[in-house]
């Protein structure tokens, strides 16, 4: 409809990656990472590089956004010199559904079928940080039942196992371990199929809510877990033997997508990406939530920042998120799991059988949603992917002013033309896999 | 926190700028002008990680309370900051005009707002001077209006009921 030369009059410009011929040496220069703060030494080794290739010599192609190995519907355009990858810039919005703009037609109550929606292969993490930052406005984070806190530590780590179980499939995959996949595939099934179990969904389960959990666990859920924890070490051992020490494998991973901490904190990045620089910076620990400070647990740290860091560092939170359920386990008392506020919680079944008060109680909070307080809170957890957080505006009325996720795939995706210059095309593969984007997030 | 100096209005202060505390939240209150020197400022004082820009369109709620001296106006840009040291937080509040809805970019600070302005500014239509490459992010590029802000439609797509006349 539009011809291209109305594209660039808008003063917007086209989103794509255009022809050295047509933009500035500053740009490119900006595209290899000069604007990054290095250290003078680097600048200077910067300045000293060969000149890329002349346009001739070049290509620009697109991977993506129908390509598998982009997981979902990532476009990269890649500049090519041969094998080699000399420019590569991302582009998104393929997914893009607004649902920060639906978000804002939505009660507080509706609010979590639409964030869950987000970052679909850890549901219950953006369930958890939404609802964190609506207790935040409504003054109530304190008065959460402990069992309702525990809960929500049981599922966000059976998540988080359940999310770094699909990157090992996926990571596998992408590198031609293709039984890899199978097994990932097949464990994470053990877990959503306590999930199930437990919210009556494999996936966006809105389950976590504001004021607690939407129901008690079910008869039977503590053998349910064990035996999820006593299968998953003998069948990491399996990944360990299948993967980690071999060494075609580690060829492939090993120096490939390389960042450094200086780079990974400029771009924003977090969770394993950040920690595979050496950064030890969890939320988990570092900004303690839910009871995350009352357990025992090590924060997995790299220390070349390449593929094969983030792939072991994922392998290894199993085990520490393994070791945190143990306690949990151990920890989980007795009692009522959603906060008894009458201002946020519906009142029980059994209730409005029996009492009109309770059936318009539960009709006004289901139809017009409960009142917020004004103001804004950010709230932020660490999420399989990195740090998620929930910006929320309430003007007092019953649904928000403005909601905002942070994603952690969006900002994480940044990284890419930084690891991926110099590396080959085949490498992109592993580097886009080490990323373990979740498009459903980067577009929302 | 040991730049905020108490003022005999009793309204704290940092580098310059009014603070104030949402729900436990320390938040910055800095002008357009103040901007870019505060953000420096802050970088230099451990805040090393700039975790979220994003950005909010007042337009159907004016009332909210701001400090003394902070004008309203009907944009907000709101950057969310982490010191990994001393694992603090701090979320900066910039008033945008209507009339010339332009901020200076961050990214000669932190890289890593660049597609996070770019989001802002296909979202709701503000500039950022300086940033290298403002384009659209995550609607296509010759799309019309920016859907974030508050007098952009939701829009809806009729019902159409088997059997009914209308």
């Amino acid at each position: 409809m539009t011809s291209v030369e109305n594209i660039f009059r808008t003063n917007e410009g086209a989103q794509e990656m255009r022809p050295r011929s047509e933009i500035s040496a500053k740009e490119i220069l900006r595209e290899v990472g000069s604007v990054l703060r290095m250290s003078e030494a680097e600048v200077a080794k910067l300045g000293q590089m060969p000149a890329d290739a002349d346009e001739d010599q070049t290509m620009i192609i697109n991977m993506g956004p129908q390509h598998p190995s982009t997981h979902g519907v990532l476009r990269l355009m890649l500049e090519l010199q041969g094998e080699k990858v000399l420019r590569c810039k991302p582009i998104i919005g393929y997914l893009h559904t607004g649902m920060e703009k639906t978000g804002e037609e939505l009660t507080y109550m509706q609010g979590g079928t639409n964030v869950t929606r987000m970052d679909y292969l850890s549901p219950l993490n953006n369930e958890l940080v939404f609802s964190m930052a609506v207790e935040k406005l409504l003054g109530i984070e304190n008065d959460i039942p402990e069992r309702a806190v525990w809960m929500r530590m049981l599922l966000s780590e059976l998540n988080r196992m359940s999310s770094h179980l699909l990157f090992l499939a996926s990571n596998g995959m992408d590198l031609g371990a293709v039984s890899m996949m199978l097994y990932g595939w097949r464990e994470r099934e053990e877990v959503l199929r306590f999930f199930q179990k437990v919210t009556g969904l494999r996936m966006n389960h809105n389950f976590i809510r504001p004021g607690g959990v939407a129901a008690d666990l079910p008869a039977g859920w503590r053998d349910d877990v064990l035996t999820i924890l006593e299968m998953l070490p003998v069948r990491l051992a399996e990944y360990d033997i299948l993967m980690t020490d071999q060494p075609i494998w580690r060829e492939r991973l090993q120096g490939v997508g390389v960042i450094t901490a200086d780079e990974a904190l400029a771009l924003g990045t977090s969770g394993p990406i950040l920690r595979s620089t050496g950064v030890a910076w969890d939320l988990r620990r570092d900004q303690p939530y839910l009871h995350y400070d009352k357990v025992e647990f090590d924060v997995i740290v790299g220390s070349y920042g390449d593929a094969f860091d983030r792939y072991a560092i994922r392998i290894n939170e199993i085990r520490e998120s393994i070791r945190i359920v143990h306690q949990v386990l151990d920890a989980m008392p007795l009692g009522d799991y959603r906060i008894q506020n009458k201002k946020v919680t519906p009142p029980p079944r059994a209730r409005i059988d029996e009492s009109m008060e309770a059936l318009i109680h539960h009709f006004k909070i289901f139809t017009e949603g409960f009142k917020v307080p004004e103001g804004e809170v950010y709230a932020a957890i660490e999420s399989p992917r990195g740090e998620i957080g929930c910006y929320i505006v309430s003007d007092g009325g019953p649904k928000p002013y403005r909601i905002h996720m942070r994603a952690p795939s969006f900002v994480n995706i940044q990284a890419l033309p930084h690891m991926m210059r110099g590396g080959l095309v085949a490498d992109a593969v592993a580097v886009i896999s080490s990323i373990d984007p979740v498009l459903g997030e980067v577009d929302r | 926190m040991s730049d905020v100096e108490a003022t005999p209005e009793a309204q704290p202060q940092l580098h310059g700028c009014p603070l104030s505390d949402s729900r436990g939240q320390t938040v910055v209150h800095p002008t357009r002008a103040q901007y870019v020197a505060l953000m420096k400022k802050l970088l230099d004082g451990g805040y090393v990680m700039c975790s979220d820009l994003t950005a909010t369109d007042y337009l159907t709620h004016s009332g909210r309370t701001l400090p003394d001296g902070i004008d309203a106006e009907r944009f907000e840009v709101v950057v969310n900051l982490t010191a990994i040291a001393t694992r603090d937080r701090i979320r900066v509040r910039v008033q945008v005009p209507e009339s010339d809805p332009l901020l200076a970019s961050l990214f000669d600070l932190w890289p890593g707002t660049e597609a996070m302005e770019r989001e802002v500014f296909d979202m709701f239509g503000i500039s950022f001077d300086g940033h290298p490459d403002l384009t659209r992010i995550l609607m296509p590029e010759d799309w019309d209006g920016h859907p974030l802000r508050k007098d952009y439609s939701i829009g809806r797509i009729p019902v159409q009921f088997k059997g009914s006349n209308s």
